[in-house]
């Protein structure tokens, strides 16, 4: 069978900024996913004993793994905002173009200011700091 | 096939032809089930998210004694359980849209899916059982 066009067909369309906002929420959505092996593993951690936790706290408080973290906590406030944003579509709302720029707008900055609150209770004033 | 494939089956004959039915390509009935419950999962982890990170960030510290003492207190471990199997249904079938638009390659795209499903499956009972454990440990 003559080989079909399959989805995602990207390469029709011109270049805009609210296909970056598309592209981001499943990269994040994927870092997300692989976040869950070390959440997974904190988890079993703390269920094995003191042992077994200092291992993984001594892990997690590496500075290399300490930037992953605030990846990952970044990954999940905009996942979770452009999700909304997503959920808004399904409804039906907001689908012009012009408030999809808009409600893009809106997702980055209030992305920007929830990571930095969650990032500044979390390493500076909270349990990872 | 089932019973409303054949032709003159049920109120009219199929509109799919033969050759599409034998060969299998279309629609394979579930797709709305599939969307429908990414939409279900999401508007769940709105909230659920919310509170395990705003929780576990405004903690003292994240040594062993706090959190298991808040991991095993009151609602927390059932909300906790409730965060972990929604997730992982999320997750899973996140990854799975994003492997069947990226991979075309069939054996590939077989091995990549069985993976991620394989290892959401063992992520999901590791994380029940651990708050289990440690909700248990604490009562004990």
């Amino acid at each position: 069978m003559r080989a079909r066009p399959l989805s995602p067909h990207l390469s029709i369309y011109r270049f805009m900024y609210t296909m970056a906002l598309s592209i981001a929420h499943r990269i994040a959505g994927v870092a997300l996913s692989i976040g869950l092996l070390l959440f997974a593993y904190w988890l079993m951690a703390a269920a094995s004993g003191e042992q077994a936790y200092a291992a993984a706290l001594g892990l997690l408080s590496t500075p290399v793994v300490k930037i992953m973290l605030a990846g990952w906590l970044l990954a999940f406030v905009y996942h979770l905002c452009n999700g909304i944003r997503h959920l808004t579509w399904d409804a039906g709302i907001g689908l012009e173009k012009h408030e999809a720029r808009r409600s893009a707008t809106v997702t980055l900055v209030v992305t920007v200011l929830l990571f930095a609150l969650l990032a500044y209770l979390a390493f500076l004033a909270g349990s990872a700091s | 096939m089932s019973a409303a494939d054949k032709p003159g089956a049920g109120k009219g004959a199929s509109l799919r032809s033969p050759l599409s039915r034998a060969l299998g390509h279309g629609s394979a009935k579930d797709g709305v089930g599939h969307w429908w419950l990414q939409r279900v999962t999401s508007v769940a982890l709105v909230p659920l998210t919310v509170w395990f990170v705003f929780a576990l960030v405004t903690l003292p510290s994240l040594e062993y004694a706090v959190v298991r003492s808040w991991l095993a207190s009151g609602w927390t471990p059932v909300f906790a359980v409730l965060l972990v199997l929604v997730t992982c249904h999320h997750s899973v079938s996140g990854v799975q849209v994003v492997i069947e638009d990226y991979v075309h390659e069939k054996s590939l795209k077989v091995a990549a899916l069985l993976l991620s499903q394989f290892v959401h499956a063992l992520l999901a009972v590791a994380c029940v059982f651990a708050i289990a454990k440690i909700a248990f440990q604490a009562v004990a």
